[in-house]
């Protein structure tokens, strides 16, 4: 699947996108979220308050109990601040 | 006769008499017409700033605001819809969201506007980023528009 940051989740991880296949245990969006904490430093400053971090799954926002499955495009970001 | 709807996420200035005269123009149905534009202040809780960046996810940003423009058709009698927002750098004074709501009576039409911009400031993908004299920070959500978004959900 695609997984795309944004924001200053974007710039502490330090890449905007990557495709990543997370092993079968890794369920729900809060699962992908602690699974990719512990891809390295720059992951886990990134998800380092998981509640302040948002989500959505083939542009759809999504709490972290939505499972993954089936998702072809993951988006972590901070809370929104447009308008 | 369907109502015309335009979404634009765009990096261009939009004119805002333009906007509204495309809406109404050879109407005669339309009796009242809102708008609410958005600008870049020059300064945030004293402290100056030389200008926005606003970043946003292409695609999402398109899809949550037409959602958004959907709820407003369904729930107000609107008669014309325009949503403008602008990403990139953006300098104070300069325009960054444009929404204009067309109905026969005001208050569908202010209703629906206020609606419409307290889900664009929570829902809608976009994150500003303010340059300052002492670097760029990244600017944080408030607590007052998560309250503001939600008072159209009850009742």
């Amino acid at each position: 699947m695609k997984v795309k940051y944004f924001a200053w989740v974007r710039e502490r991880i330090g890449k905007a996108e990557e495709t990543l296949d997370p092993p079968p245990g890794v369920r729900t969006v809060a699962d992908l979220i602690a699974w990719l904490a512990g891809r390295g430093e720059s992951y886990a400053y990134a998800f380092e308050t998981p509640r302040v971090i948002r989500a959505a799954i083939d542009h759809t926002h999504v709490r972290p109990e939505a499972t993954i499955a089936g998702a072809r495009e993951i988006a972590f970001f901070p809370p929104m601040t447009g308008g | 006769m369907t109502i015309p709807v335009t979404i634009r996420i765009q990096d261009a200035d939009f004119d805002i008499a333009d906007e509204i005269a495309r809406l109404s123009e050879g109407r005669t149905d339309i009796g009242a017409v809102v708008s609410f534009t958005g600008i870049c202040r020059g300064s945030d809780g004293g402290e100056d700033i030389a200008a926005l960046t606003l970043e946003h996810y292409p695609g999402m940003a398109e899809t949550e605001i037409k959602r958004h423009a959907e709820q407003a058709l369904s729930r107000w009698p609107l008669q014309g819809l325009t949503i403008i927002h602008r990403f990139g750098r953006i300098m104070p004074g300069q325009n960054i969201v444009l929404v204009v709501t067309a109905s026969a009576h005001r208050q569908a039409a202010f209703e629906a506007a206020e609606f419409l911009m307290d889900y664009l400031k929570t829902s809608a993908p976009f994150w500003k980023r303010e340059e300052g004299a002492g670097g760029t920070a990244w600017v944080e959500a408030r607590a007052h528009d998560d309250s503001a978004a939600a008072r159209w959900t009850k009742s």
